[in-house]
């Protein structure tokens, strides 16, 4: 079923603003184009005002980091009735945090890069300065630096030596009050993005991403145009992409995503990927991986949004919430 | 038949296809974007270069306008000349004598901003590869045009006398044994946008000395020469030198306000001649409007008594803020003595990397400034931050100062529990780019606890 009309949910206090404005500005035109009634909301203090005066029902939540992508908004939204798009408030939460994907990751017994997770609790209160060396032995250098809660690669720090491990958590801690640091794996970088149909969640074609320069796939090479080269469907054999996408679709039904996500992994020299996270809400920017994935199964933008309505509101029970 | 609105990433790879080669150094970062947020109204930002444009009197807006409007509406809603209207020059004549300055009417094009004269004179005189030399940290907003030009970026080290002749004198020997010739110096001598250093008088006289004996070029940026709020001017190096081999840009926008978008060059004429040609190439005349605006507005004379009103809030401000930083900012912090102009540039231990504490403190404090790698081109600056004092009043100043001190407080603690073992490098890695070693790592000097004036 269609919905009657359509509260855009974006931007709003987080890191990660002006990518969610991107990804909303693409997201109305689509909307647009698809004949659909929609109020954009630029989500703040009047968030739940907007959304009664908004009288949709259904919103696209088209926000990136905290606060919109970490179950917060999600939790509101079920508060009210409103359904939405994309995972629930349980999936966000573990996909927004590192240290608890990964906890799960090893749990199921899906490969990821060994780490090990601090809090800033456990630096000025329970000395946990005095693991480092040991943590850095077992992890070898170059290792890799991370807040526990942060998307699109903001504060992600690479430590080659042990010199560089105070500043890489000082800047980590920036972002997140949790840092973990990770065993750096040398690979090829893939995204896998999951789009469910009909309740089966099926992978897309897998993505590489190339940077042309940086050593790292950082914030800026994510979001401007020529910096990245990305290659889809990913120039992999049969078998490893097989084996990718199992990867990133047993990592999706773990996390209990819906809808759709996207897992970013490292395919490392032995062709064995390992995951390093989930992104509940994936970037939906003209550069974003999972509306280029979609692209090259068939889907266009336009579907893709649609799917990602219909979806929100099958979840709901067809039933259009109430108003308000 | 496919909507000609959708973007697919097939068309964006067709578009970066006919990219420009040098839209490659157009750099945009994740700091713009975090920059984007600082603009929220919860945020206290100490981020703007904003001049206070409410203290500016609605009425004399609104009287201006209406006279413009009863006398000159034909002429103010009409082109003008490329170069700007005479009268116009008269009055920027009359703002340069304000700072010792004589300056022909014909030696003089008007522009959109103080902006396009940096775009305009690296247009005119830079071709890829070409070097220009500018201080470290220099005035954010040149980088970019500096960029698009695809210029070589030298950048020399400041101390408290501003740019260090010294080194700009090494540099220049180093470059002629490369045979590489600079076209021009880009300064902003006077309460130096980032660092709020003021280049002392001899080194004023020292080089345009050397503009003349190499036949090199200076750009002059003078936005703050008259907001001085203690001591004695020191002369414009376009005084100095007479306008021959110094190209002077002055600009409306901090003694009046920036959203007229008027300011100027004056250039020897030959220069002069091709700045005017390419300001036609680039849109076609400066707003008619604004200029009549700013006839209008200097016709009584009151501009020198705003100015002297900016003068008196803005040191207020200033002051409100050393004593702020004295208070909140920790011991390993050390920060500028600006005697006038709209910043402080204060530096941080080295481990802390100011963007990334800009994201604490817009996360957790709702508190801006401007990172310091911002004002270099080769990375550097990491660990400095500008702080602006004349956009926002003294109340938003001591509590973003403080808000600041808490974030950096907390992560100077947090470092000290890395184990006494752990000390960061002495001298961070150069990025890649980093001009070799025609550009060493001298940081400002430490400007804590003297205060002077800089009439030496």
């Amino acid at each position: 079923m269609s919905p009657r009309r359509v509260a855009l949910l974006k931007g709003g206090p987080s890191l990660e603003r002006e990518v969610s404005m991107r990804s909303a500005a693409r997201v109305e035109d689509a909307l647009e184009r698809l004949g659909l009634e929609y109020s954009s909301i630029d989500v703040g203090r009047s968030l739940l005002d907007d959304l009664e005066a908004a009288a949709a029902d259904v919103a696209f939540v088209a926000l990136h980091g905290r606060g919109g992508e970490d179950g917060t908004v999600q939790e509101l939204l079920e508060i009210i009735g409103m359904p939405y798009t994309g995972s629930g408030v349980l999936a966000c939460m573990r996909c927004m945090d590192k240290v608890l994907t990964k906890h799960m990751l090893l749990e199921a017994g899906l490969p990821t890069p060994e780490f090990f997770a601090f809090s800033e609790i456990a630096f000025k209160e329970l000395g946990a300065g005095e693991a480092l060396p040991a943590i850095e032995d077992r992890l070898g250098f170059p290792v890799v630096v991370k807040p526990a809660a942060q998307g699109s690669a903001l504060g992600i720090r690479f430590a080659k030596e042990a010199e560089d491990v105070p500043e890489a958590l000082i800047a980590a801690f920036s972002y997140d009050d949790r840092v973990l640091l990770e065993r750096h794996v040398e690979g090829r970088e893939l995204a896998v993005s999951l789009l469910e149909s009909e309740g089966e969640p099926t992978a897309l074609p897998v993505v590489e991403a190339k940077p042309r320069q940086e050593y790292f796939f950082d914030f800026d090479a994510r979001y401007e145009i020529g910096k990245t080269d990305f290659v889809c469907p990913a120039d992999l054999p049969a078998d490893v992409t097989a084996r990718v996408q199992e990867v990133a679709l047993d990592t999706y039904r773990l996390l209990g995503c819906f809808g759709f996500a996207r897992v970013d992994m490292i395919l490392s020299a032995d062709g064995e990927p390992q995951v390093l996270e989930a992104q509940a809400i994936p970037g939906l920017t003209e550069t974003s991986l999972l509306p280029q994935a979609a692209e090259a199964a068939g889907i266009s933008f336009d579907q893709l949004v649609n799917v990602m309505l219909e979806q929100a509101l099958a979840r709901s029970g067809a039933a259009p919430a109430q108003a308000g | 038949m496919k909507d000609r609105h959708q973007t697919t990433s097939h068309e964006i790879e067709r578009y970066a296809g006919l990219f420009a080669r040098r839209t490659q150094h157009m750099r945009s970062s994740a700091m713009r974007d975090l920059m984007a947020i600082t603009a929220r109204p919860d945020v206290i930002s100490l981020a703007g270069g904003l001049p206070d444009t409410s203290s500016f009197p609605p009425d004399t807006f609104a009287g201006l306008m209406e006279r413009i409007a009863r006398e000159s509406c034909a002429a103010a809603l009409q082109y003008g000349p490329t170069e700007g209207f005479h009268e116009t020059k008269v009055r920027i004549g009359e703002v340069m004598a304000a700072e010792g300055m004589r300056a022909d009417p014909d030696d003089i094009v008007v522009t959109t901003g103080g902006q396009q004269v940096i775009d305009l004179v690296t247009k005119t005189l830079i071709d890829p590869g070409d070097v220009v030399i500018c201080e470290a940290p220099t005035y954010p907003g040149a980088v970019p045009t500096f960029s698009s030009y695809e210029a070589d970026v030298i950048q020399i080290e400041m101390d408290s006398d501003g740019m260090r002749i010294d080194l700009l004198e090494e540099t220049l020997e180093h470059l002629a044994r490369e045979q590489r010739r600079p076209k021009f110096i880009y300064t902003v001598p006077t309460f130096q946008n980032p660092a709020g250093v003021t280049l002392s008088a001899p080194r004023r006289r020292r080089l345009v000395e050397i503009a003349r004996e190499q036949e090199l070029l200076v750009l002059e940026d003078n936005p703050y020469g008259l907001l001085r709020y203690e001591g004695e001017p020191l002369p414009p190096l376009y005084a100095l030198d007479g306008g021959e081999y110094v190209l002077y840009l002055g600009t409306f926008s901090k003694i009046l306000s920036p959203g007229i978008r008027l300011g100027w060059v004056t250039a020897p004429a030959p220069v002069l001649a091709k700045i005017n040609l390419g300001k036609q190439a680039a849109d076609l005349c400066t707003s008619s409007l604004t200029q009549h605006f700013v006839d209008a507005y200097f016709e009584d004379g009151r501009w020198r008594r705003y100015v002297s009103d900016l003068c008196a809030i803005y040191r207020q401000r200033r002051d409100a803020m050393l004593d702020a930083l004295a208070e909140f900012f920790p011991r390993e912090a050390e920060w500028t003595q600006p005697s006038g102009g709209l910043f402080i540039w204060a530096t941080l231990p080295e481990f802390i990397d100011t963007a990334d504490l800009l994201a604490k403190a817009l996360r957790e404090e709702r508190v801006a400034f401007v990172p310091g790698s911002a004002a270099y081109v080769d990375g550097r600056g990491g660990s400095s931050m500008r702080l602006n004092f004349s956009g926002v009043d003294v109340n938003d100043i001591v509590e973003g100062i403080r808000r600041i001190g808490k974030v950096v407080d907390e992560q100077v603690s947090l470092f000290s529990t890395f184990g006494p073992t752990r000390q960061p490098r002495a001298t961070p890695a150069p990025a890649e780019e980093a001009p070799g070693d025609l550009a060493d790592v001298v940081e400002l000097p430490r400007r804590r606890d003297e205060r002077r004036a800089h009439g030496s």
